[in-house]
């Protein structure tokens, strides 16, 4: 029972890390139809930033809201400067600029800080977390499922109660009549991709207590919030985050009780699991088509 | 007199293929033009590359300014409401969040507030609907709804692309009522493309008749109305 608790809390720990991912991911797919590859680099390249931040003394708070912002920015400067020119190529073209995002990303965090793997504090104090009875989780996975989904929050009052957020959910659906009533749709999809990458900092800085700090750390973060995000479905960002909570969960149980799963295969599991939705249901659990009557 | 919009010259292209071919037309300040036609003639692209949705020449003059080199979103924001063909409203968002999109670009916060309910006056289906998904409402409503939309602009200028089509008479009949009342009550201008001619005579001051990307006959929708030569080769009734 202690064992069970403790997996299934660690999982929902690391499964809301993939759920901010994945609603990072979905936002941008609903707005352009793709998955930006380097959506986990980006994440990691911020979080170095917040690593920087700290290590010249800044409270840790303080350098998390710094570094949300910070990646609020470059997210809108790289939609800008490197999406907005080859918005309208083909999408092969646009895969291609992607994956030269990502690869980006990870040099430049490889030039500025190494290769070599660094510790990333937590926020939260390392001691167990009494849940109930004598049942304890780790404060840090307790912590950042209150961080996660105070975010989650956020980002849903963001667009469902604001006028800002309902022109963003305009321009994703229907572009050409979103500059019908006035919005600039251009500067829409840069402050999606802005709010994407903030969303993916926070996810960054998250999952690095956990990972250590490395600029490949990423990498697998990403491919289970991508399966996430598919299970749940990757035009609903809803489920995009229950997705990314269950594929948490999912992996820390499969590690724990298949035993010929364990800790090596649990990647293949995120492999399977993508294949899986894609043959069986393609608009994944939560995606529902919209009802259109003529 | 000089007119609300004013279009001279007016080219325009999809790629290479040529649509228009330097036309002219006008909407007086608080009045109703209208552009008739057959398929094909270059309606829709008109009203189209009045919003900067294509790429055009000639020159395109909104209250005194011109506006043919800017971007669609631009041109909104002077107060021109395009309702363009097959309704282009927000499927799935709700009647409500359909109509507050249409007041997006308004600085005046409590204005729009009292505004719901004057569209809603006009059309009261939306107000029992406005928490139903725009995509299930029936084809006149979300005719209702986008016209409804384009009001909370508080346009000055109104581009209608056929909101005739694929409605019942019935409906048809209703919708254009609501029209003339917009235009008598509010003074908003109008600029109206329809195939339903007889419709857009009675409701228009000013007509032109487009054939092929050319101008071929305008003037008052009276004169036009009254001409049966012209009404039997063009109009077809």
């Amino acid at each position: 029972m202690d064992l069970f608790v403790q997996q299934f809390v660690g999982g929902l720990a690391t499964g809301g890390i993939y759920a901010s991912l994945a609603l990072a991911l979905v936002m941008i797919h609903r707005a352009t139809e793709l998955i930006n590859f380097a959506q986990g680099e980006m994440a990691m390249f911020s979080t170095y930033i917040a690593w920087t931040l700290i290590n010249v003394g800044m409270p840790y708070w303080a350098a998390f809201f710094l570094t949300i912002i910070v990646s609020f920015a470059v997210g809108v400067l790289v939609e800008r400067v490197v999406i907005r020119p080859v918005e309208k190529a083909p999408l092969l073209t646009i895969i291609v600029v992607f994956i030269g995002l990502l690869l980006t990303f990870n040099s430049l965090a490889g030039w500025i800080w190494t290769y070599t793997i660094k510790p990333f504090s937590s926020p939260f104090p390392d001691r167990p977390f009494g849940l109930f009875a004598d049942i304890t989780v780790r404060m840090h996975d307790a912590g950042a499922i209150l961080v996660t989904l105070l975010v989650l929050i956020l980002v849903y009052l963001f667009f469902r109660f604001t006028p800002l957020g309902l022109a963003m959910r305009g321009a994703a659906l229907n572009p050409e009549s979103s500059r019908l009533v006035g919005i600039r749709v251009g500067w829409m999809l840069a402050l999606g991709w802005g709010l994407a990458a903030a969303i993916g900092s926070v996810a960054g800085m998250m999952v690095a207590p956990i990972t250590f700090l490395d600029p490949n750390m990423m990498a697998f973060v990403l491919l289970y919030a991508f399966a996430g995000a598919l299970l749940g479905g990757i035009n609903s960002p809803g489920g995009a985050v229950v997705g990314g909570f269950m594929v948490g969960v999912l992996e820390n149980m499969a590690g724990t009780y298949v035993p010929f799963i364990g800790n090596e295969l649990k990647l293949t599991l995120a492999l399977l699991l993508i294949i899986a939705v894609v043959i069986f249901r393609p608009s994944g659990l939560f995606g529902k088509p919209v009802v259109v009557r003529v | 007199m000089v007119a609300l919009l004013d279009v001279k010259n007016f080219q325009a292209a999809y790629g290479s293929t040529k649509v228009l071919f330097g036309i002219d037309f006008a909407v007086q300040e608080s009045g109703i033009s209208t552009i008739l036609g057959a398929n094909g003639a270059g309606k829709t692209t008109a009203l189209r590359a009045v919003c900067g949705m294509l790429n055009t020449a000639g020159s395109v003059t909104f209250d005194g300014g011109r506006i043919d080199d800017m971007a669609t979103e631009e041109i909104v924001r002077k107060g021109i409401a395009h309702v363009p063909e097959g309704r282009g409203t927000f499927a799935s968002l709700s009647v409500e969040d359909n109509l507050t999109l249409g007041a997006y670009i308004r600085k005046d916060r409590d204005q729009v507030t009292s505004d719901f309910e004057r569209v809603y006056d006009y059309f009261p289906v939306l107000r029992e609907r406005r928490l139903q998904q725009a995509g299930t409402l029936s084809g006149g409503e979300q005719q209702m709804l986008a016209i409804a939309r384009a009001l909370m602009l508080k346009p000055r200028l109104m581009l209608l692309d056929e909101p005739s089509f694929g409605l019942a008479p019935l409906v048809v009949q209703d919708l254009f009522g609501i029209l003339r009342q917009v235009n008598k009550n509010e003074g908003v201008s109008m600029l109206l493309v329809e195939q339903e001619a007889n419709l857009a005579l009675d409701l228009a001051d000013q007509a032109y008749l487009l054939e092929t990307g050319k101008v071929v006959i305008s003037g008052a929708a009276d004169d036009i109305k009254g001409d049966d030569s012209v009404r039997q080769a063009y109009l077809g009734y």
